[in-house]
């Protein structure tokens, strides 16, 4: 087969490419802008028939791709960080519109401070959202995530929009080999969109989105709206296994690397995984018996394959790049309420904080949650969460600071 | 433009589309105008409302409109229309639905959003140049959330955020020259107590393409606080006074469809309304009262010498 060097966001691109996507309201915002930049202008070269509108913010881009949904066509946008805080309102909004699309999020750690590096905190904003989440860690499965995401959105049982994640630079910029699909065999996989009874025509009016009176109604829909998200579960698994089959790169909901006979696990989301792949290699080299697990869905969560994959564990490390401010990590919360109560759960899970705003994981830093959590293990009990941090990195940190002292004391004498 | 078919009043819609028994408080001015709008627009209408008052005109099951309807939030209605605009325009390009399924799009708010909220997702729908129609109703205040004032309130306005013996101490946003500066292609200033002016307007806007966008100046028996029964007299005399200024503007040219050549004085306007009562007892806010004929008087002056403008 032949491949491709596409970076992450020239992998998204090809992935809307394909889905023959009809309608992409659109914003700037990096690490995401290569996206829309590659399908305008395709769209320009007459290479895509397809409809680009450049909104004056996320906010609108987000309600223009969600009633364009409602309509009817199959549409497409992106963001990241900023972006998708700006648009949070309607995130929510159109989720309980019930209405299909994809979103490719761009992670980038949140303001302030402003940075463009990635880290998770953005893309945790939307989990309670209804939007389901589909995160990547490599760039072909950011193009094939896009095919599969639009299945998802637009199965009946679901009906519902997907997050596509990807890290900010780690996959955005970075180029891999990519398989780019023939596009009659994603046509076959991922026919045109029927919206059915999705859309405003003006033989069958209906009313959308309408206020409701008292709890019994409101709550009946939020419910129907879990519901759904939780039926993609069971729906992601059989769009997973016609996608292996029609293509033949296999996607679980739930990603398991070398766990049958570990003894400890590292859990972690998105491009870092790989990271964690390599120490787990280096750990099996010197006899430990570690493996990898990675949601590759997090919303819905898969419950199931995490407590079946962990079953027996005797301990599991969580690495999040995000920070609960007052709680920890939200995929540690996330692991231990799965977990929680359920016959052979793993005894102890360590929580560690680590690659915020971009910053490395290294690897001996993998050996070392590594021994922690075996040490937890010995001990029975779990330590408090760990913020990833060496002495060099506060020691650099300090100097910037000295360094802002003096600037300021230069720009007083200045005056 | 083709001639107007609404000669008369008795020209006007007699059956009317919008279904009646609505949650919306009797005697509501910007109810008022929306049933004489959609009279005129018809059913083949999808309307994208922005959070207000005029979102509990649907609520589950209920509907009083024959048409479509989209509730967004109250910032981006416009760029909902932009949505379902350009969605019904690929439909529509790529021979998915016919022409006679298509549908005119309307935006809905009130004047929180237009004047504020929605100002920047309106801008962005009108340099799109989006082909849709706006319908502001302005009730001069947050009416849904019991009346704060918004960037519409008028000068010396009492509203539940302005309460002091001098009401509220900005003045009123001139949204029409804020919508005309952006050269859409219709904008008109309107009032449901002037039925015959609204009906042109409308049938104007609603045969022209791109923008077009209607500000209903909206009298609100509960936030104005005046009995019910007296709306359609405050509409006229907001137009008597000289106070709401009809006009249209198309391609930039503005005209003064219905210029009041004896201006009553806006006495005769705000006595009528509970919310300008702190301007006649315990005593008359003389000097309040003077600046806000003043500012009437040198509106319609600057009208009558265009070259003032
Ligand atoms: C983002 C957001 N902020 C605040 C509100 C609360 N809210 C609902 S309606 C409304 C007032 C809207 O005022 P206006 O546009 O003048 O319409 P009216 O209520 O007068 O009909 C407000 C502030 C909201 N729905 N959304
Ligand atoms: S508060 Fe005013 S604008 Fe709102 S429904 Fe009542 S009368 Fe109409």
């Amino acid at each position: 087969m032949k491949r491709t060097l596409l970076t992450g966001n020239g992998a998204a691109a090809w992935g809307v490419r394909l889905a023959g996507v009809d309608y992409v309201p659109a914003f700037p915002i990096t690490p995401q802008t290569e996206i829309i930049e590659t399908i305008a202008n395709w769209i320009d070269l007459g290479e895509m028939d397809c409809r680009m509108v450049t909104l004056e913010s996320e906010h609108s881009m987000i309600t223009a791709a969600g009633a364009a949904a409602a309509t009817g066509v199959r549409a497409f946008t992106a963001t990241s960080s900023q972006g998708l805080l700006y648009a949070m309102e309607m995130i929510y909004t159109v989720a309980g519109w019930r209405v299909p699309f994809v979103m490719v999020n761009v992670s980038r750690g949140l303001s302030a401070p402003i940075t463009l590096e990635p880290d998770h905190n953005d893309i945790l904003v939307a989990r309670d959202s209804g939007f389901l989440q589909i995160h990547c860690a490599t760039c072909q499965e950011v193009l094939d995530s896009i095919l599969m995401a639009f299945r998802l959105a637009e199965d009946e049982q679901v009906r519902l929009p997907v997050i596509v994640n990807m890290d900010g630079f780690y996959l955005s910029f970075t180029r891999e080999p990519v398989e780019i699909p023939d596009a009659d065999a994603v046509t076959r996989f991922l026919p045109p969109f029927d919206p059915e009874n999705i859309c405003f025509r003006a033989s069958a009016p209906v009313s959308e989105a309408v206020a409701v009176l008292g709890g019994p109604p409101y709550s009946y829909f939020r419910y129907e709206t879990h519901l759904a998200s939780l039926n993609a579960v069971p729906v992601f698994a059989k769009i997973a296994e016609e996608f292996a089959q029609a293509f033949g790169r296999t996607y679980e909901a739930v990603e398991a690397y070398r766990t049958d006979d570990a003894e400890l696990v590292f859990v972690i989301m998105g491009s870092f995984a790989t990271k964690a792949k390599d120490a787990v290699d280096r750990l099996r080299e010197a006899g430990r018996s570690v493996g990898l697990l990675r949601p590759r869905l997090l919303r819905p969560f898969p419950n199931g394959d995490i407590r079946r994959i962990l079953a027996g564990k005797k301990g599991v490390a969580v690495i999040d790049q995000n920070l609960s401010m007052g709680m920890g990590g939200v995929l540690h919360s996330e692991l231990a309420s799965a977990l929680y109560g359920q016959a052979h759960a793993p005894p102890v899970l360590v929580s560690f904080i680590g690659g915020l705003g971009g910053r490395d994981i290294g690897p001996e830093e993998f050996y070392e949650m590594a021994s922690v959590t075996r040490k937890a293990v010995e001990d029975g009990k779990a330590p408090a969460p760990r913020l990833l941090y060496t002495e060099k990195e506060l020691r650099e940190v300090r100097k910037l600071q000295a360094i802002a002292q003096v600037e300021r004391e230069n720009l007083g004498q200045n005056q | 433009m083709s001639e107007t078919v609404f000669k008369r009043m008795k020209s006007l819609p007699s059956a009317h589309l919008l279904g009646a028994g609505t949650s919306l408080c009797a005697g509501c001015g910007g109810l008022e105008a929306l049933k004489e709008i959609y009279d005129i627009l018809g059913e083949k209408t999808v309307i994208v409302n922005a959070a207000g008052c005029m979102t509990l005109l649907t609520i589950y099951p209920f509907t009083p409109f024959r048409g479509s309807w989209l509730y967004t939030a109250m910032a981006s209605a416009p760029a909902g229309a932009q949505g379902i605009r350009d969605a019904l325009d690929i439909l529509l390009h790529k021979g998915r639905i016919s022409p006679e399924e298509d549908l005119k799009v309307v935006v809905l708010t009130g004047d929180g959003a237009a004047y504020g909220m929605g100002l920047s997702s309106t801008s962005g729908a009108i340099e799109r140049e989006l082909d849709f129609l706006y319908i502001c109703y302005d009730n001069e205040g947050y009416g849904n959330t019991g009346q704060q004032f918004s960037g519409a309130t008028p000068h010396g306005a009492r509203t539940s955020t302005s309460k002091g013996p001098r009401g509220f101490p900005g003045y009123k946003k001139d949204l029409f020259a804020i919508w005309s500066a952006h050269r859409p292609s219709y904008v008109a200033t309107v009032v449901g107590a002037e039925a015959l002016d609204l009906a042109r307007k409308i049938e104007k806007a609603a045969g022209l393409k791109g923008p077009r966008l209607i500000i209903a100046l909206s009298p609100c028996p509960t936030g104005w606080s005046y009995d019910p029964k007296e709306t359609v007299e405050i509409g006229k005399l907001a137009v008597k006074t000289g106070v709401w200024p009809l006009k249209e503007s198309i391609n930039g040219e503005v005209v003064h469809t219905k210029v009041p050549h004896k201006r009553l004085p806006v006495e005769a306007y705000l006595e009528r309304q509970g919310r300008f009562a702190h301007l006649f007892s315990p005593q008359r806010n003389k000097v309040l009262l003077k600046e806000i004929q003043a500012r009437v008087d040198a509106y319609w002056e600057r009208v009558s010498q265009p070259t003032l403008l």
